[in-house]
């Protein structure tokens, strides 16, 4: 073994905004290169999104009844892309509850790191994948013949609302994945993913269901981003009285800045109050 | 604080809800020493590491590590400590090197210099040849010594070690204390926890004793072991009847009350650092034909310091926590 050279540290050893930029960098980095190490689990979870697609496109389809007579898979997608957001929530979860279990928040705490790094970073790379699968998922539409007919500018703002939304769910993902550790936040999250998913307008009216049910379908942001993305690319929906259902891409809007502004404070506060 | 010390805890407490965790924690570690933190779990040990490398506040009390305040300048502390945990902190996904490269960007090494020194490092600890293996494939101890390289990134002039070599063999065990003793020679100063007497008996300079949140006894392995009183001279002697007539020799010869093993025909006495107590005793047997079976100069082990300094062996209270 060779005597080791001893670099000095830096001369500047305060942090600020340049080691926050620098440091998430680094970190988005890290996550970039994990997924060229192992790329298996991006393809599967596109090639799993895409399966879902066809699922409902070809074995669902004809079974359901589309609302004003229009396309059926016209009338799928915007509720896919949605769904897609959501259920991708948890690899953020589990890439957080992770780091902190294996005892690599630790390490990256006992180090000069910005503190906001780590959770920026972990925001940021994940926004990346979502701006992925969601590539991979229009282009499946595409495919099987979905169509935006609402103009370039509809259909950029259809698509940054979705992404708005998927950058809201991140911060409670990221959150929970603080909260709860390892294979509790796994279940955590996947059990919150199917109720919020499922009791929304993505794939049935809300005025079908028991009033309450209704209620809280329209009111849930997932039906806001639905039914504001149905409005922008000019697809089939459902339509509806209450005053949600007439205010979609308001609360498409409003919901996802609501969230971000509960869920990201909490979530720097709980990485603070790992200190004790 | 001297400037001598490389760590300064005083008084530190740390209360989780009812209970305290420190409780009136000092501790002093000299510059380029290895200090081994000794104590059941739930003594304190990993508490008192995890403040001063700045993971946790502190209630009360004051600490310096390598020359700075964790409280008021912890940036300061990150940039000179390096923290090794019980479980390897890494990527599994990437490879050796990125981990390490990971790192050195994140100690704003810069990109150049942060590949420079993981190469160092692979080399140094004898993982060039898996640099470029996903961490998923290294073996128990290949992980720790890459969990030391981490931590040695910035060459840090005070590293935590909390309990670097649990759950390795003793092959990997080896390999950790090996790579731990290089490190001291290059001057760092080694904060160890340990619940292993053996590796604290290895490794530290000094030794302090944790329990209940608090250090109860200080000083090296052989002043820790003389406090008990020094040596033990143990005979075994050939005739269980022979037993009478060999305490009543030994306890002439060392001067002081011999405990007796009837089991194993065995007598005990303390001999505090007489060097002639063993033949002194053999000559008193001699006198009067007790033939001896085997016989046996021995000094205490920490096992029998912290038997006496705690009332339990650290291994029945590893169990209990």
């Amino acid at each position: 073994m060779s005597a080791v050279s001893m670099p000095a540290p830096p001369v500047d050893l305060t942090p600020g905004r340049p080691a926050l930029l620098a440091d998430s960098g680094t970190l988005i980095w890290r996550g970039l290169a994990r997924w060229r190490r192992d790329p298996g689990a991006l393809i599967a979870s596109l090639g799993f999104n895409t399966l879902i697609v066809l699922m409902f496109a070809y074995l669902f389809g004809g079974a359901l009844q589309v609302p004003g007579g229009g396309s059926y898979r016209e009338f799928l997608m915007p509720g896919m892309f949605v769904m897609t957001m959501v259920f991708g929530i948890s690899l953020t979860t589990v890439a957080v509850a992770e780091d902190l279990e294996r005892g690599v928040t630790d390490r990256l705490r006992s180090m000069p790191v910005s503190p906001l790094a780590p959770l920026a970073a972990r925001a940021v790379a994940d926004m990346l994948f979502a701006a992925v699968t969601l590539g991979v998922l229009l282009l499946t539409g595409l495919a099987i013949g979905w169509r935006a007919h609402g103009g370039g500018g509809a259909t950029m703002a259809a698509v940054g609302l979705i992404l708005l939304l998927r950058f809201a769910l991140i911060w409670v993902g990221i959150f929970l994945g603080l909260v709860a550790r390892g294979q509790t936040a796994v279940v955590a999250v996947q059990t919150l993913e199917f109720p919020l998913g499922f009791l929304s307008n993505a794939f049935v009216a809300p005025s079908t269901m028991p009033a309450w049910l209704g209620a809280v379908a329209a009111w849930n942001p997932l039906s806001a981003t639905v039914g504001a993305t149905r409005e922008l690319f000019g697809n089939p929906g459902w339509g509806g009285d209450s005053w949600a259902a007439q205010h979609y891409p308001l609360l498409a809007v409003l919901w996802p800045l609501v969230l971000v502004a509960v869920f990201l404070p909490l979530s720097v506060a709980r990485y603070r109050r790992l200190a004790g | 604080m001297t400037r001598a010390d490389a760590i300064v805890a005083q008084g530190l407490r740390k209360r989780y809800r009812d209970r305290y965790a420190l409780d009136g924690f000092d501790l002093r570690v000299p510059r380029g020493t290895v200090c081994g933190l000794l104590g059941p779990n739930g003594a304190g040990k990993t508490t008192s590491v995890r403040i001063l490398s700045t993971l946790l506040r502190l209630d009360e009390g004051r600490a310096e590590v390598a020359g700075f305040d964790v409280t008021r300048q912890p940036d300061q502390v990150r940039y000179r400590i390096g923290l090794v945990g019980q479980h390897p902190a890494l990527d599994e996904a990437l490879s050796g090197r990125q981990n390490l490269v990971l790192f050195g960007r994140l100690f704003h090494l810069g990109r150049r210099r942060a590949h420079q020194r993981a190469v160092e490092l692979l080399e140094r600890f004898g993982l060039a040849d898996a640099a470029e293996q996903p961490v998923s494939t290294y073996s128990g101890g290949m992980r720790r010594r890459l969990d030391l390289a981490a931590g040695m990134i910035l060459a840090p002039a005070v590293l935590f070690l909390d309990e670097p070599t649990t759950g390795l063999d003793p092959r990997g065990r080896n390999e950790v204390w090996e790579s731990v003793r290089e490190l001291v020679r290059t001057g760092a100063t080694v904060l160890l926890t340990t619940q292993q007497l053996d590796e604290a008996d290895q490794l530290a300079d000094r030794i302090s004793v944790v329990e209940a949140g608090r250090v109860i006894a200080e000083g090296t392995p052989d002043d820790l072991k003389t406090r008990l009183g020094g040596d033990r001279i143990e005979v075994v002697v050939a005739e269980p009847t022979d037993l009478a007539a060999a305490v009543t020799q030994i306890r002439r010869a060392a001067d002081d009350e011999p405990t007796v093993d009837v089991d194993r025909r065995m007598v005990s006495v303390r001999v505090g650092h007489q060097a002639g107590a063993l033949v002194d005793v053999l000559r008193a047997l001699d006198a009067v034909n007790v033939p001896v079976a085997d016989v046996a100069l021995r000094r205490p082990t920490l096992d029998d310091v912290f038997l006496h300094l705690t009332g339990h062996r650290a291994a029945t209270a590893e169990v209990a926590a």
